[in-house]
């Protein structure tokens, strides 16, 4: 026999370093708990179908679609949204600043999830070639810049990262 | 999009998980990375009363060698598969398989027994699967019991798994040092399933090839292994008259769906240009 339906369920998560604990119903998805149960609007809900990656984060060390993982999966689970991403003082990660020089964004709708997973990228790649960061970002969708100065802001920070000085201007 | 209420339960083994399916019914679903179910979910196409989570099952993940053979836990995830250093030195193929589906973020939860216990048509790993001879060790309530690859496909979503079962583990004999391999799929796009792909290994001995296995993806209801095409170049040298006929007995059992990605002719065609390059790379590996 199918179980009764719980209205609720108890989760708890780490989410940018601090404990959050929540109600959810077991269909709530991690996006939804992430954006109305805790106010991070930062990651995005765009397609609602796992092709954009808006609404990406990072879940005990991997890139996610949270439209695609239910909340309740992700109890005891540690998460990096884009509200993470930089310093507790408010200093621009380096892929932050890279996205503003290289106008890595222009209407700014894909820029959480894209730098959210390029966050994680350069943790797996410190020194991406071009091909490593548009095979890396290929989860990830901009209906505005072509991603040409996506890929070189994503150099920036990781020369930035590096000590390095990324050279080149945005398109 | 909100996929229908149902109850969650997040077992801790494997007998735990087949009882509570057992006891539950026909409306429960198991669930591992969750990367086809819940899409399924959200449109309403799929309304189960109770989820499963096979994720905190420890017994269900990982990778490792055991006698000749390879096993793979059911929710390793393809991340996983792709970072596997036994993989790649023992079964490259499946590495390679494991980097053409969906995109990074799907690859960190979609797992390897979802791939092939879903009996999506689309899904690369089933003919890599058939390809490589691999058993798949389903668990029930009454027991274990095994399946051959090249068995258990009965349909599009079809498959030997019966209500209450769950695939547990992926038994994968390893392909001879030295031999060839290659998966080739055509997609319209990162994130796409196949227009047409091809699984091919290959040993070759004295310039002839001395073993070869041929499994074809998303030209049919299912997977499908081709066995003719590959029986036809065994002993050849892989000679151009040869590798025509291979490919002609390939394209022959395939029945593709006209969609969205092309008529079915040309998807036809295509499965014969996939296993053509896969033939060819698979023999410049092959040593």
């Amino acid at each position: 026999m199918p179980s009764p339906i719980l209205k609720k369920m108890h989760v708890s998560m780490t989410v940018n370093g601090k404990a959050v604990e929540g109600l959810v119903e077991p269909r709530t998805l991690l996006i939804h708990f992430l954006r109305e149960g805790l106010g991070l609007t930062g990651p995005h809900i765009g397609c609602e179908t796992t092709h954009c990656g808006a609404c990406t984060v990072d879940l005990d060390g991997k890139s996610v679609k949270s439209c695609t993982v239910f909340a309740v999966q992700a109890d005891g689970a540690s998460i990096v949204t884009i509200e993470g991403v930089a310093a507790p003082d408010g200093t621009l990660h380096a892929l932050q600043e890279g996205f503003r020089e290289m106008h890595g964004l222009q209407c700014g709708f894909c820029t959480p999830g894209m730098i959210t997973r390029a966050w994680r990228l350069l943790q797996e790649n410190p020194n991406p070639s071009e091909d490593d960061i548009r095979t890396g970002i290929s989860g990830n969708l901009c209906r505005c810049t072509g991603y040409q100065n996506i890929v070189k802001a994503i150099q920036y920070a990781a020369a930035k990262i590096s000590g390095a000085q990324f050279k080149e201007a945005a398109e | 999009m909100i996929p229908a209420a149902f109850a969650y339960h997040r077992p801790k083994s494997i007998s735990e998980a087949v009882a509570l399916l057992s006891d539950l019914g026909e409306d429960a679903r198991p669930l591992a990375g969750g990367h086809s179910l819940i899409p399924m979910m959200k449109l309403r196409l799929a309304k189960p009363s109770d989820l499963v989570d096979l994720g905190a099952i420890a017994e269900l993940k990982g990778v490792r060698e055991d006698g000749a053979d390879i096993v793979i836990g059911a929710t390793t995830t393809q991340r996983e598969v792709i970072a596997s250093e036994l993989i790649a030195a023992k079964a490259p193929i499946l590495k390679e398989a494991a980097m053409v589906i969906a995109d990074p973020q799907v690859r960190s939860l979609g797992t390897i027994g979802g791939n092939v216990a879903n009996g999506d048509p689309g899904n690369d790993m089933p003919a890599v699967m058939m390809c490589l001879g691999a058993t798949y060790l389903l668990a029930g309530k009454g027991g274990e019991r095994r399946v051959a690859a090249r068995d258990f496909y009965h349909g599009a979503y079809f498959t030997a798994l019966e209500p209450g079962e769950i695939l547990a583990s992926i038994r994968i004999p390893v392909p001879p040092p030295g031999h060839g391999y290659a998966y080739e799929k055509l997609k319209r796009k990162v994130g796409d399933y196949a227009t047409a792909a091809a699984a091919v290994v290959l040993t070759m001995a004295g310039g002839r090839a001395a073993s070869c296995s041929i499994g074809l993806t998303n030209v049919g209801e299912t997977a499908l292994w081709a066995e003719e095409a590959a029986r036809i170049l065994v002993g050849s040298s892989l000679d151009a008259a040869t590798l025509r006929r291979a490919v002609a007995a390939a394209e022959a059992i395939t029945s593709p769906a006209s969609d969205t990605r092309g008529p079915a002719q040309y998807r036809t065609k295509m499965a014969g240009v996939m296993l053509r390059r896969a033939l060819e790379r698979a023999r410049s590996l092959a040593h």
